[in-house]
């Protein structure tokens, strides 16, 4: 353990220090990663899941959307390998084209939260003064409102599409990327090499994302792993509620909120979206963790 | 102390009048306006007739400061679906809210810090461990899907507690029916509540016990609960009140979707009916409301901070 953190430390001060180095803070990282064996069991079954979410169409024995109303809430068979749903709609297959759902939401969605909490974070800690006062007065704002009731009524008034959910799911999560970012830059903008970059006559633009941003990279990757993992629970909850990808499309979260009104007949049918909700949220989790623990080795010490 | 706390007045006020006017702006710029207007067997006439009487016809400022002036005096307008006064509405859901998610905060905070001093202090114990794993499951878990579970579990397997509502309907109340009715959502939102409260609990008395009162503290020979309560803990839980204001509005937000699962007659279920048939007195009372009471409580756990803390008001 003592090794490894020492290895850590060594690594990230090199990594700051000089740009040939920086494929070996990575390489360090990876080697740290490695040994966690959670963690790579959760990439590897989130790669299957990824996967599985492209080729849906292809994978699935057969058609999500066929309706068979002669037999509904049929048990498992060679045929149906989950059985049937209330329509009499093959379980199995409905999983699979679901995980399209909320891999796409969960990616999407993380991206445009990423990209906002960036900007907004790495402009307030770079520039300072009162452009830093308002930003991040905006985001203690944001992040007061209970920002599901938000949600809500953005998709309930602009309508369900994927479009929306998306944007107003990426809209209404970056507030934490935004302050880590900012803490990162404010940790970075007085170093030497900033310093030399300007008195090399670099403009502020480009000091700032040749010279600042990428060495906040590593924690937003981090954040980013579990912001898709929030936007994957939000979106299986938007659904759950109705708000999400309408049906007969399949996702997980409507299949939850459609089996909910047959528990009686069918009390299994609950059971496997919401077990692939959870698993995989979990995994993204997991993989959030020990990606910090690879590559912010500070963070371990300073929380523990 | 005075100004600390007028400053943190002012900013929640500034705070809700924001929250109102991104409400006030969205629900606006609804296509087709409000359900009550789609009615197919309503005549061009009547349609202009109805959003004229409205006030929809009204450009937006206009309208803005129209609702808010009479939101000012206590009048939220009326619902376009019911024809009720929106104030009682929200009046009729808001305890229920209240109750449901209070219950459920009081007895996270019991649970998460004596677990979360427990943790600091057996670092690496088996229990320890546990709660680790637990803490996981629990950002993980899906609340409704928990809560789907359980009512497969206890309502339809063994019938031992109601699947959903409030009270059983045609009976009088009972206390115990209540509770009966409370169990379930409940223990869904501690378990929402309770990974991220413990964590907080046991890496901010981590921090604590490494601070050199500590050693003064044990060094004068104080026995290990003394230490314990008397020193660590009173410096270890004001951050943990921090981290409960916080988690409001995702506690707050984590009630709504239980409400549905549970049909727990409350302000989500409320919001979410009134923003899928748009009715907009409604939708704006209710964000409204939810937004002031998280922005109350945690001006309040400011204030319990600042008073605490020293630092905080000063700096």
């Amino acid at each position: 353990m003592t090794s490894v953190s020492v290895a850590a430390t060594g690594s990230s001060a090199v990594a700051a220090e000089a740009k040939h180095s920086t494929r070996s803070f990575w390489r360090v990282a990876w080697r740290r990663f490695r040994r966690n064996r959670i963690a790579l069991a959760s990439a590897v079954f989130l790669l299957v899941i990824c996967l599985v979410a492209l080729f849906a169409p292809t994978l699935a024995p057969q058609n999500p959307n066929a309706v068979n109303i002669l037999f509904p809430h049929q048990p498992p068979s060679s045929e149906h390998l989950l059985g049937t749903d209330e329509s009499g709609r093959d379980v199995f297959s409905r999983l699979l084209v679901g995980a399209r759902v909320s891999i796409a939401v969960g990616i999407t969605s993380m991206i445009i939260s990423i990209t906002i909490g960036a900007l907004v974070g790495s402009v307030a800690g770079f520039v300072g003064r009162w452009v830093d006062t308002i930003l991040m007065r905006l985001t203690d704002g944001m992040m007061a409102i209970p920002y599901f009731f938000l949600v809500l009524i953005v998709v309930a008034v602009f309508g369900t599409s994927f479009r929306n959910i998306v944007m107003v799911i990426g809209a209404t999560s970056w507030m934490v990327v935004a302050r880590i970012v900012r803490s990162e830059v404010l940790r970075y903008r007085n170093y030497e090499f900033v310093t030399a970059a300007r008195s090399l006559g670099a403009s502020n633009l480009r000091v700032l994302f040749r010279h600042v941003v990428p060495h906040t990279i590593p924690s937003i990757i981090v954040a980013a792993t579990l912001g898709v993992a929030n936007a994957i629970l939000l979106e299986s909850a938007l659904s759950y509620l109705g708000l999400g990808l309408q049906p007969p499309q399949a996702s997980w979260g409507n299949m939850l909120s459609n089996s909910q009104a047959y528990l009686f007949d069918n009390p299994t049918l609950p059971l496997y979206p919401g077990t692939l909700i959870l698993v995989t949220v979990l995994a993204f989790n997991f993989l959030g963790d020990a990606l910090r623990d690879a590559l912010d080795p500070q963070y371990k010490e300073s929380s523990h | 102390m005075i100004a600390y706390s007028l400053r943190r007045l002012i900013q929640a006020v500034v705070l809700l009048f924001i929250v109102s006017m991104v409400t006030f702006a969205l629900i606006h710029s609804a296509p087709g306006g409000p359900s009550i207007l789609a009615n197919p067997d309503l005549s061009r006439d009547q349609i202009e007739q109805m959003s004229e009487s409205l006030g929809l016809n009204d450009p937006l400022p206009l309208q803005y400061w129209h609702w808010i002036t009479s939101v000012l005096q206590g009048d939220f307008g009326i619902s376009y679906n019911t024809i009720e006064p929106v104030i009682n509405l929200v009046g009729n859901r808001l305890p229920n809210t209240l109750l449901l998610a209070g219950i459920a905060l009081i007895i996270s905070i019991a649970i998460a810090i004596p677990l979360g001093v427990f943790c600091a202090t057996h670092r690496n114990s088996f229990l320890d461990r546990m709660v680790t794993s637990f803490t996981f499951l629990g950002v993980s878990v899906p609340v409704f899907w928990l809560g789907i579970m359980l009512i497969v579990l206890f309502s339809v397997q063994y019938r031992w507690l109601p699947a959903g509502g409030m009270a059983t309907i045609g009976e009088g109340f009972s206390l115990r029916d209540r509770v009966e009715h409370l169990i379930l959502p409940v223990f869904v939102l501690v378990i929402g509540n309770l990974a991220e409260l413990t964590r907080y609990t046991r890496s901010s008395m981590i921090t604590v016990l490494g601070e050199e009162y500590i050693r003064t503290a044990r060094a004068k020979g104080l026995v290990q609960r003394r230490v314990l309560i008397g020193h660590a803990m009173r410096n270890a839980l004001i951050p943990v009140i921090t981290i409960i204001g916080v988690l409001l509005p995702r506690a707050v937000s984590g009630a709504a979707i239980t409400e549905a699962v549970f049909s727990w007659p409350g302000m989500g279920s409320l919001a979410v009916e009134a923003a899928t048939t748009r009715d907009y007195p409604v939708v704006l009372a209710t964000t409204l409301t939810v937004a002031a009471v998280v922005v109350l409580s945690s001006l309040i756990t400011d204030l319990a901070y600042g008073f605490l803390d020293p630092r905080i008001r000063l700096g």
